[in-house]
């Protein structure tokens, strides 16, 4: 009976300690950069100045919804943190925190950043927007960044990057390079944004090879590198021999490699990961957006509002063009980026049809950023239909 | 026809990762170990594997690297559950979380690296025959380890002396500890075994299948294991089955979508789990077959002397 009364102690026992270690391999990394620069004496200095404090650096924070190592997205997100506040030298203070799934976890994410004294606080994908939009109706006096979003408040504006002209750009590669005329995309989740990569992809293919069609496989998923490997795979089976891919991670471009096809990186450079299937990567830059928003709030300029920023304003390039990609198509790649930015170039314009024959753009009509939100049909030269899409 | 040779060269490969996990756990369990920290193991096995291959340019040490981490943390928890008596289901539970933390937190710095160019495997002769050898002969040797590998668990379990041992272990440990057998050192040598195989399917994912490093990249894989074991009450050739038959689904579904089959895409990702459930729910109905193989003492703690 003591002796069943003790294991019964001792069982109690490691069980707590397995849930202490438990809770330690699943707390988030949360790193601030400069503590030391924060003031220790928060108390004291807080009861005592009412008034603010002049020089004080503004505290800012980042929400990733992976990991900042995952050489895609969240990498992106993180080096244009760092170079911002690398730019504006000592007016800044940044910290981030990784793996914040969109889900209510985030809520408690956002209101520990208020928490913690940051006025300018940003999430970096789609899913964080409804916990920001609540943490941001309780803390009017900070101001919320959400990217890829729609929904905006007093204090609470939203921002993305025209990633779809990268995509356009990526496809001018595909379709110049393609030797099977059948490209294959690795879509993440079926939402407008990357329905509109897809389009895109697919128009800049047809740009300069009017013959190819493109097969898309969804894994529902934004970083799943064995499911992207499968899908991959699946599409390189299905005959396709240049990849691209709307997914965080070099999966896609490492499964190209091994199998001899072609690959375009995506979200950041990519061309390390697999050097002979690589075509270009297509990348965003944030810093530049990084630094307008730090900027607005430093100098009480911020008001809300929606961003999207493209080649025009230095956000989305393509680059590191492999080797083998010969000089016309290069020089094509110019040419669409050099229009992109004077404003000579439009992707989105009639005639635009969809892939079961519906008109959607008529010649020469040019899609408004309202119609580049709701794109939910795959244009001509896409196989399929869209999961969950327009099904008349 | 040469589509249908890729896509069972894809399933064959896909099949090998969960193959290696589910016949290791099926070790533990015959012994009356539930291991429901196979994810952990697996995640830092691939790590392992993947700093390992990175720094020696081996793939075969890489996958001894990762054998003998999911050992090592196999052997954790095994001193944990088999001396101490710790409830196996939380610890397992501790276990994968301390795995999904700590691998990444040891893998920041191999997320930008890259593994050398990647070897094709091909048998000579057999892989230039029509259909057959792109099917089933240009695999990684790996893949035929773990058909070998079902084969000889089948034998060792049913036919060898150590077997019955393991079995009568995992059945009745009382009856095991009387005759003289050491229970708590055959468990710890199964638990070890089984978190060896767990490791090197997780090497296999980041050395083969996906040569990279990410965070949290088992996805899941761990615990499709764990239910496939069970589904496929506890019989290798069965495991292996349900290996190949979620790799196929999966490999099916990604196929269907390419072919523009107008099926909603988040119920065809689905479709592998259903698959799977369903086939093994199917084979394995009967109710006296689950009860006369589960090991009767699974998931039980063995106390000599009480």
């Amino acid at each position: 009976m003591i002796d069943s009364k003790r294991s019964m102690f001792r069982l109690a026992g490691w069980s707590v300690l397995a849930a202490a270690a438990a809770l330690a391999g699943c707390s988030k990394k949360e790193d601030t950069t400069s503590t030391a620069a924060a003031p220790a004496s928060a108390p004291a200095a807080s009861a005592a100045a009412s008034a603010p404090a002049a020089k004080e650096p503004l505290k800012v924070a980042f929400a990733y919804i992976g990991s900042v190592g995952d050489g895609g997205w969240n990498f992106a997100h993180d080096n244009a943190r760092k170079a911002m506040e690398k730019e504006l030298g000592g007016k800044v203070v940044t910290s981030f925190v990784e793996k914040v799934a969109e889900g209510p976890d985030a809520e408690r994410v956002f209101r520990d950043m208020v928490g913690q004294g940051n006025k300018l606080v940003f999430g970096t994908t789609f899913g964080h927007g409804d916990y920001m939009l609540k943490v941001a109706a309780d803390s009017k006096d900070v101001k919320f960044e959400h990217a890829t979003g729609y929904k905006t408040a007093d204090n609470l504006r939203v921002y993305d990057s025209r990633t779809y002209e990268g995509a356009y750009m990526a496809g001018v590669l595909a379709g110049g390079m393609t030797k099977s005329n059948t490209l294959g995309v690795v879509g993440s989740v079926p939402i407008p944004e990357v329905i509109r990569n897809i389009n895109s992809f697919t128009l800049g293919a047809q740009s300069v090879n009017p013959k190819i069609k493109t097969k898309v496989v969804w894994v529902n998923s934004w970083g799943d590198p064995p499911k992207e490997t499968d899908a991959a795979q699946s599409l390189i089976n299905a005959g396709a021999d240049v990849l691209f891919q709307n997914t965080d991670t070099s999966a896609v471009l490492q499964t190209a490699e091994k199998a001899g096809k072609y690959a375009v990186g995506w979200d950041s450079d990519m061309s390390a990961y697999g050097p002979k299937a690589h075509l270009g990567s297509s990348v965003i830059n944030w810093t530049p957006y990084y630094v307008k928003a730090v900027n607005d709030v430093l100098n009480n300029t911020w008001s809300t509002g929606k961003t999207w920023w493209g080649v025009k304003e230095g956000a989305i390039d393509m680059v590191s063009i492999s080797d083998k990609v010969p000089a016309e198509l290069k020089a094509k790649i110019d040419t669409v980026k050099s229009g992109l930015k004077d404003g000579s170039f439009v992707i989105w314009k009639g005639p635009i049809a969809t892939n079961d024959g519906k008109e959607k753009l008529k010649k020469d009509e040019v899609a408004n950023d309202e119609f580049l939100g709701g794109i939910n049909f795959y244009v001509k030269g896409v196989e399929g239909k869209v999961p969950g899409g327009d099904k008349k | 026809m040469e589509a249908t040779a890729l896509l069972i060269a894809a399933t064959l490969n896909a099949g090998t990762v969960l193959a290696f996990a589910a016949l290791g756990l099926l070790i533990n369990e015959r012994a009356g170990i539930v291991n429901l920290g196979a994810e952990g193991i697996m995640l830092v096995a691939a790590v392992a594997g993947f700093a390992t291959a990175v720094h020696t340019g081996s793939d075969w040490v890489a996958f001894a690297a990762g054998m003998g981490a999911g050992a090592l943390l196999a052997a954790a928890f095994g001193w944990l559950v088999i001396w101490l008596n710790t409830n196996q289901y939380a610890s397992g539970l501790a276990l994968s979380l301390f795995g999904a933390g700590f691998s990444a937190f040891v893998g920041i710095r191999y997320t930008q690296e890259k593994l050398s160019e990647r070897v094709h495997f091909q048998i000579p002769g057999l892989a230039d025959i029509p259909f057959i050898g792109p099917a089933f002969f240009r695999q990684h040797p790996l893949v035929y380890v773990a058909i070998a590998l079902a084969a000889a668990l089948t034998w060792f379990l049913y036919r060898s002396r150590a077997g019955f041992v393991l079995r009568a272990v995992g059945e009745s440990p009382e009856s095991a500890h009387a005759l003289g057998y050491p229970v708590r050192r055959i468990r710890l040598l199964a638990v070890m075994a089984g978190g060896a195989l767990c490791g090197l399917a997780g090497a296999y994912i980041s050395v083969v299948y996906t040569p990279l490093w990410v965070e949290g990249m088992v996805a899941g894989k761990g615990w499709i294991a764990l239910a496939l074991t069970t589904f496929a009450t506890w019989r290798p050739a069965r495991v292996l089955l349900g290996a190949y038959l979620f790799g196929g689904v999966t490999m099916l579904q990604f196929h269907l979508q390419g072919e523009g089959v107008d099926v909603p895409s988040q119920l065809l990702t689905a479709l592998p789990y259903l698959a799977t459930i369903v086939v093994l729910v199917l084979i394995s109905r009967n109710a006296a077959w689950i009860r006369a193989n589960m090991p009767a003492s699974l998931g039980k703690p063995f106390v000599p002397g009480t």
